[in-house]
């Protein structure tokens, strides 16, 4: 019986770049921004590092295939450097591998990193995506934000909620994540709006506002993963450990079965079931400090919270209108600013989350500082709502 | 002939859209004044991702509406407007209609009309099998030009074979002067013509009753006793004149569609018959005179079977699936007349991997899914596993076509991102009748009037133009029925 890999791994650094629409800056200088705070606060040199997991999402823009584009830029001594790509929780895949690799004993240090440029596409949103030679000829010509507006249609369906109701629950929280972003210098998007600025924004994709869509940006993220005596013995303190790392991944029941209704993501569901047992959570409601979601769209984040078990089936509106993912409510939720504020380069982004959860939980998070958090989850989530990949991971105090 | 060989059912499609032809006067006044004198009705106007094979695939299937279709030995589609100069345009229709292979097509053209002469070959041929008939014809005309004006988009088909005929073939003449009232050169994407008086006088007013008495004489009927005449042309009064000097009585003469479909080419000589067929009773004598380079006359006589099909009435059925659109830049943008700013989304490479095209031909052209015979589940597409989770049974499944099942919307969006040639681009997951489901693009919707629940039907349309190799890409899409 697998044990899991529950506080057999810590996290020695993390580094992130700031997050934006960094026009002066190539994905490499972005990588070097990263690497060179994780180093620093990892305390070790590169030539420890002895595995990588790279996670890059489009191929379109950005540095190409393989792994070559990181060892090149960082100089990586012949070691191996896996590139990994799974849509948008490409970033928690890098971290899963480098992770694993650490607990299987193979090696003793590695390194997960994701970098993404969007911004060299020429147009705004994210890039167009190839999708194989028969996806093309029969999927429907369609968008990230028009992908996960039908979770609207159909959550509303389910429980006979007036769309008005919801969008006002899909304003709020995307107030909510202005606020918290604009206290992080690092966030892509840092003014603060109202409730009227979202509903009276733009159209994107029915009914998905501009401020209900998360920001498209340039930037990297990585972490240095090791074992707990290892990080001891390099003269760590406060360990922040990982308590589970899970990943769930459709396999064509959602699109073409009959049996999902549209309202919710499946995969969600199953992965955060599995890290719950990893991570010994039986009640996340009372037990997670802090959470930071894949709110794409702040229609994900809202669906999210239930498809956690946080908020009850068809009750997140309500949770979301009381400020229970407030800053100061009951779980915090996007402290950073989250996709929303703090942008999302895809392939960095589940790297980014664990960023800040490494910050709160060993109480560097400045100005944000969540009082004393001990468990915090991050959700990482690619695709669309009928096809897609959707990784959990749990890390807190270690021993916690 | 024998009596229970002739047409056996007919079928007809219309583009939804229909222009209004005072739009487009209103904005050419400053340019052409004269063209208010033909501001009167509607035209049908495909819609963007409407083309002659998806109007020719939908005329087929409402002619082909209850029938087996394995009973379809020989296809002929006429067009002078054709996607393809070298891809067998009928092959795509019969692909997309799930004919059996072991069938003999051909791309009739080079005439306006190729549909009539291609419903008299059919007429003519000796196998056994059903022989249908499609035209269908979406032709460009110049900006505030009198095409523009007069020209429609549309489609009809017409199924002949052994059975019980609803009409049968009692005469035909085909007349084949080279009088070029209008002409298209290679590669011309719009129509050159002479001044109309001489073609209404030298040319329709003087082949075709020659060639309509050939063809009564022959018969031996008399011209008095036709009760339908089909005179396929929406020039001002020239069915009333050609009906005189035949001696066909004037109140035989059909309405043309003018008023609200306009002149559809290849196809319109098959839509007023098709049209006639709905008014028709038992012994009714139907003529068809169909123009171009000469003339081609069909004359049929209506037999008790009528009845069934009359009730089905398919082009009035089609015209009533109507929207009125008066948005003149709408057309001329749909039909490349004005070039817009389409954004650099627009430019994603559209290449159509042939190899992977061809593989999955039956999904993508015909819809074919798949139900598994272990569990039942029915499913698009057709994976090598059967997709319940309580099955996964390998290779379980037979073909199943989902082309004609009925479906609702379980979940839906307007996406004004994505790059659409009719932004905001509709989109959703529909359930299937029955089971399966898949997300789809939406085709015909009006702003604002989508919800969850709605009925749908499945219909072939246009998926993506890949203009630099000249490649169009087909898939069914969903719209509101």
């Amino acid at each position: 019986m697998a044990t899991g890999i529950r506080d057999k791994v810590v996290i020695l650094g993390m580094g992130c770049s700031k997050f934006g629409e960094r026009w002066d800056c190539n994905a490499e200088d972005l990588m070097v921004e990263a690497f060179e705070e994780c180093l620093k606060d990892a305390g070790v040199e590169r030539k420890q590092i002895e595995a990588a997991w790279f996670g890059t999402a489009a191929d379109e823009v950005n540095v190409g295939k393989s792994g070559t584009p990181l060892a090149v830029t960082l100089r990586l001594p012949y070691i191996p450097v896996t590139r990994v790509e799974n849509f948008c929780a490409t970033g928690t895949e890098a971290f899963r591998g480098a992770v694993y690799a650490v607990a299987s004993g193979a090696v003793d240090i590695a390194l997960a990193f994701g970098v993404e440029k969007l911004k060299d596409t020429g147009y705004p949103g994210l890039p167009q995506f190839t999708r194989g030679t028969f996806n093309n000829q029969y999927w429907a010509n369609m968008t990230a934000p028009g992908n996960f507006a039908q979770l609207a249609s159909a959550y509303c369906a389910k429980y006979g909620v007036d769309p008005k109701e919801l969008k006002r629950a899909m304003a709020h929280i995307s107030v909510k994540s202005h606020a918290n972003g604009s206290r992080n210098p690092k966030a892509h998007l840092r003014n603060r709006i109202t409730e009227e600025d979202v509903l009276n924004a733009p159209m994107v994709a029915e009914p998905l506002g501009l401020y209900d869509c998360c920001g498209v940006s340039d930037g990297a993220a990585c972490a240095i993963v090791t074992t707990p005596d290892i990080a001891r013995a390099l003269g760590k303190k406060d360990l922040v450990s990982v308590k589970a790392v899970q990943l769930a991944v459709s396999n064509g029941e959602e699109a073409y079965f009959d049996k999902w209704d549209g309202s919710y993501v499946a995969t969600t569901r199953a992965a955060a079931k599995r890290a719950y047992r990893e991570a010994g959570i039986d009640d996340p409601r009372s037990q997670l400090s802090l959470i930071d979601v894949h709110d794409c769209f702040s229609v994900t984040e809202l669906v999210t919270m239930e498809d956690l078990g946080i908020s009850q089936d068809g009750k997140a509106i309500g949770d979301v209108l009381d400020g229970f993912y407030d800053a100061d409510g009951g779980i915090p939720c996007q402290i950073d600013g989250g996709l929303k504020c703090f942008g999302h380069p895809v392939g960095a982004s589940g790297l980014r989350m664990l960023y800040e959860m490494n910050l709160q939980i060993s109480g560097r998070a400045g100005e944000r500082q969540l009082s004393n958090p001990v468990l915090g989850l991050t959700h990482n989530l690619g695709g669309w709502p009928s096809q897609n990949v959707s990784a959990v991971t749990i890390v807190g105090a270690y021993g916690a | 002939m024998s009596n229970d060989f002739g047409i056996l059912s007919c079928g007809a499609y219309v583009p939804r859209l229909r222009l209004q032809r005072k739009s487009i006067a209103i904005s050419n006044s400053w340019f052409s004044p004269g063209l208010r004198g033909l501001a009167r009705g509607e035209r049908a106007m495909a819609n963007w991702d409407e083309d002659v094979i998806t109007m020719a695939v939908e005329a087929a299937r409402s002619c082909l509406q209850g029938r087996k279709r394995s009973g379809v030995g020989q296809l002929t589609f006429a067009s002078t407007t054709f996607p393809f100069d070298d891809r067998q345009n009928a092959g795509v229709v019969a692909n997309a209609l799930n004919l059996k292979s072991s069938l003999a097509v051909l791309d009739a053209s080079g005439s306006q009309r190729a549909g009539a002469s291609a419903l008299s070959a059919a007429f003519g041929s000796s196998a056994g099998s059903d022989f249908l008939v499609v035209a269908s014809e979406k032709r460009q005309a110049k900006a505030a030009s009198p095409q523009e004006m007069h020209y429609g988009d549309g489609a009809a088909a017409i199924l002949v074979g052994r059975g019980q005929p609803i009409a049968r073939l009692i005469g035909s003449h085909s007349e084949t002067v080279d009088f070029v009232d209008h002409f298209r050169g290679r590669g011309a994407d719009y129509d050159y013509g002479w001044e109309e008086r001489w073609i209404r006088e030298e040319g329709y007013q003087k082949i075709v009753p020659r060639a309509i008495g050939t063809a009564l004489k022959s018969a031996e009927v008399s011209p008095e006793s036709i009760t339908h005449f089909c005179m396929p042309c929406t020039l001002s009064r020239v069915g009333a004149a050609v009906a005189k000097a035949a001696g066909i009585k004037e109140e035989a003469v059909r309405d043309n569609l003018a008023a609200v479909c306009g002149d559809t080419g290849t196809a319109h000589s098959l839509l007023m018959l098709a049209h006639a067929l709905e008014d028709a009773k038992p012994g009714d004598r139907i003529l068809v005179a169909a123009f171009g380079q000469g003339c081609e006359v069909l004359l049929f006589e209506v037999t008790d079977a009528i009845s069934e099909a009359a009730a089905r009435k398919c082009v009035s059925a089609t015209l009533a699936r109507r929207k009125e659109e008066s948005n003149y830049q709408k057309f001329l943008a749909f039909n490349d007349t004005v070039v817009l700013e389409h954004g650099m989304r627009s430019e994603m490479d559209k290449i159509t991997t042939l190899t992977s095209l061809y593989r999955n031909r039956d999904t993508v052209m015909g819809m074919v899914g798949g139900r598994c015979r272990c569990c039942g589940t029915r499913q698009f597409p057709r994976g090598r596993y059967c997709v319940n989770p309580e099955c996964n049974a390998l290779d379980s499944q037979d073909d199943l076509p989902f082309s004609d099942t009925p479906a609702t919307v379980m979940t839906y969006t307007a996406d004004s991102l994505t790059y659409s040639r009719n932004p905001p681009h509709y989109y959703g997951m529909v359930r299937f009748e029955g089971g399966g489901r898949l997300v789809m693009d939406f085709a015909d919707v009006d702003e604002g009037r989508m919800e969850v629940g709605l009925p749908m039907r499945m219909m072939f349309r246009v998926k993506d133009y890949d203009h630099a190799r000249g490649f169009v890409r087909y898939f069914w899409k969903a719209a509101p029925i």
